[in-house]
């Protein structure tokens, strides 16, 4: 797909997202160090094209779920900023009421299911949701992403058969960026072609360049079109590299800096995309600074709305694992 | 007078005629009739569609449960065993038992999860087990573990009502057990123990497969001229500790049937939580009859060795009338 096909105010809207994922990303990496953010920590600077492409496409009504590497996800299918990082700092305003930190985000108003850590953990989860969908109904998709790690688990082989079995309305979007946290893909896989899983279940996949958030927006529109019109589940392996380290404590032993560095120097899924729109005339030093001042006011203001975030009152710890107390539940009972 | 079988169906049709977001999934639920028989006939009435057949996936079936309780459903997941529901605990543990919690109270799972527990039946080491106790660890799901017919039907239906993750343990050897089933009844509060057989000298707790064997006690020692008080526990997950402590103060005296392993299990979270809250009212130590430590062997003399006996209970009873 052309630029043309896309037109230039959702080009640029796309331009300012990824940009905004990725300095909201760096903002949080300082963060860290000064001890705001604890935890784990997994950024999703060199990937944002992924996110960008992928959010766009979908609609309101589509379930998202998603891992723990999550931050560009959320903020891009249209939570706030400031919730995802007052979240981090675990904070009661936080998305998930600070119960959750980076890893668990949640967000019922955007149908954003999470934020999961258990790799492989999201997928029969999605495949439930698109059943719920299916049996109530409701046209929409469930989109859920996961790695090339997860490819491994039972969990993957699993819900790829049902949705694959049931023809759900399920589409899976995986983002291989090379490494399972450290493992490169020929090191845990005895066929590293991701590709061909999913042909074992009858699910239609293609791959993508990850890194050109046109083409992502293409074939997850094209995708997610097909899966809506009840056409069953697809597949999508999402080529791109994750820049930083696997989370915050990561020495990156397992691959050289002259990898990442090329990375980085050839195939970075915002200079890329920005040379293509200077290129289209679309975009000029004036305009590409007042994207960088724009997000910079955003991020700012994320980390103000955590900063004045609240924490939650300790007597609040036990809240929300039932949805009654269990000492209620002793007294009044459960009777129907 | 129906089955216990017979009674979960009941609650199931019942459940499916009044909520079309009821659905059943699980192995071979709709075209073979459930490995227990407990759907047969389910398939014709519902379809196939709400009498859902899945693949050997427990971790995923579980999963797809979970996510469409998420959806707006209300998913009834049939484990073939308590053995096989390992494979899914990532699914319980890391999914259905965080989500209200761990998204700030956003999102609940209101999920139903049957299936058989216990021994009894000579299918060896990877289908006999109790592992009830692994699944009573966590916060976030209840676990009902029906002794009778009239809790067989109640608890799954009160299950199904519930908001929030319900696992529901139903003995192997109980399926065709019979008793009586009143379906107009208001149900017993699903999550409070109940005193089947009062008595003045020793409490006897048990639950699911092990009541049967405290009310067979309880008789045994009536003819020796001791009155047992026998409690269901009927709910592991909460555990209703004032109903125990309550027994507890009355006898003095207390033996924990469990059909687990002793190690680690329920029958000494009950003594824990017994000697926190009553310490002062015991006249003696609180007694166990457990499982022995071994995995369950496939002859019949030695499974039944190994499984909680009448006799043993008998014994334990009134070695706690000794002091």
């Amino acid at each position: 797909m052309s630029l043309d096909d896309l037109g230039r105010e959702k080009a640029l809207g796309f331009l300012r997202q990824m940009v905004l994922v990725r300095r909201f990303e760096e903002k949080s990496a300082e963060l860290y160090s000064q001890q705001k953010i604890r935890g784990f920590l997994h950024l999703y600077i060199g990937e944002e094209a992924v996110a960008v492409g992928a959010m766009n496409a979908l609609k309101a009504e589509d379930n998202v779920l998603a891992t723990y590497r999550e931050h560009g996800h959320a903020i891009v299918r249209g939570m706030a900023p400031g919730a995802v990082m007052a979240e981090m700092y675990g904070k009661v305003s936080g998305c998930s009421k600070g119960r959750g930190g980076s890893m668990h985000l949640f967000c019922a108003e955007q149908r954003f299911y999470g934020g999961h850590a258990i790799v492989g953990g999201g997928l029969p989860v999605a495949v439930g949701l698109a059943l719920a969908d299916r049996m109530k109904g409701r046209e929409a998709v469930t989109a859920c992403f996961f790695g090339d790690g997860a490819t491994d688990e039972g969990e993957f082989h699993e819900a790829l058969n049902m949705a694959g079995l049931w023809k759900l309305p399920v589409l899976f979007l995986c983002e291989n960026n090379l490494y399972a946290m450290g493992t490169k893909l020929e090191r845990h896989e005895a066929d590293p072609e991701i590709i061909h899983r999913p042909a074992a279940y009858g699910i239609p996949a293609e791959r993508v360049d990850g890194m050109d958030v046109v083409a992502v927006e293409r074939a997850v529109r094209y995708a997610a079109d097909l899966v809506r019109e009840g056409g069953g589940p697809r597949f999508l392996e999402l080529m791109t590299y994750r820049f930083r380290a696997h989370s915050m404590y990561d020495a990156e032993l397992y691959r050289t800096k002259e990898e990442v560095q090329r990375w980085k120097a050839e195939r970075d899924p915002i200079e890329g995309f920005e040379a293509r729109l200077r290129e289209a005339g679309w975009l000029d030093d004036a305009a590409r600074a007042e994207i960088e001042r724009d997000v910079a006011g955003q991020v700012e203001e994320a980390v103000r709305f955590a900063e004045d975030g609240e924490w939650e009152a300790l007597e609040d710890l036990e809240k929300d694992v039932y949805a009654k107390p269990v000492g209620a539940m002793l007294e009044e009972g459960g009777a129907r | 007078m129906s089955s216990y079988r017979d009674a979960i169906r009941s609650a199931l049709r019942q459940l499916m005629q009044e909520d079309e977001r009821v659905f059943l999934m699980g192995e071979d639920v709709g075209n073979y009739g459930g490995a227990y028989a407990v759907s047969k006939g389910l398939l014709e009435e519902f379809g196939p569609e709400r009498i859902r057949d899945t693949p050997l996936a427990e971790s995923g079936f579980v999963g797809a449960g979970i996510g469409a309780a998420l959806g707006g459903m209300r998913p009834i997941v049939e484990v073939m065993t308590v053995n096989f529901s390992l494979l899914a605990l990532d699914q319980v543990v890391n999914n259905a038992a965080t989500m209200r919690h761990m998204s700030g109270g956003q999102f609940e799972v209101p999920l139903v999860v049957r299936m058989a527990t216990g021994g009894g039946k000579q299918i060896a080491a990877q289908h006999s087990h109790s592992l009830e106790n692994w699944f009573a660890h966590v916060p976030g799901i209840k676990c009902l573990a029906p002794a009778t017919v009239q809790d067989a039907r109640d608890m799954v239906l009160q299950a199904v009502a519930d908001p929030d993750p319900v696992f529901v343990f139903e003995h192997q050897l109980l399926y065709g057990m019979t008793g009586e089933l009143d379906e107009e009844a208001a149900p017993a509060d699903p999550w409070r123990a109940i005193v089947r057989r009062p008595g003045e000298d020793v409490t006897l707790i048990g639950w699911a497969g092990t009541l049967g064997k405290c009310l067979e006690a309880a008789e045994a020692l009536a003819k020796e001229g001791v009155e047992a008080e026998v409690v269901d526990l009927r709910c592991l997950r909460p555990i209703d500790f004032p109903t125990l402590a309550a027994s507890v103060t009355k006898t003095h005296r207390a033996v924990i049937v469990d059909e687990g392993w002793k190690t680690g299990g329920l029958a000494g979270e009950l003594m824990a939580g017994l000697m926190e809250r009553v310490f002062y009212e015991l006249d003696g130590p609180i007694r166990r009859v457990c499982t022995a430590e071994v995995p369950i062997p496939y002859a019949k003399h030695m499974e039944d060795h190994a499984l909680p006996t009448v006799e043993r209970v008998v014994a334990a009873a009134k070695e706690s009338l000794r002091g």
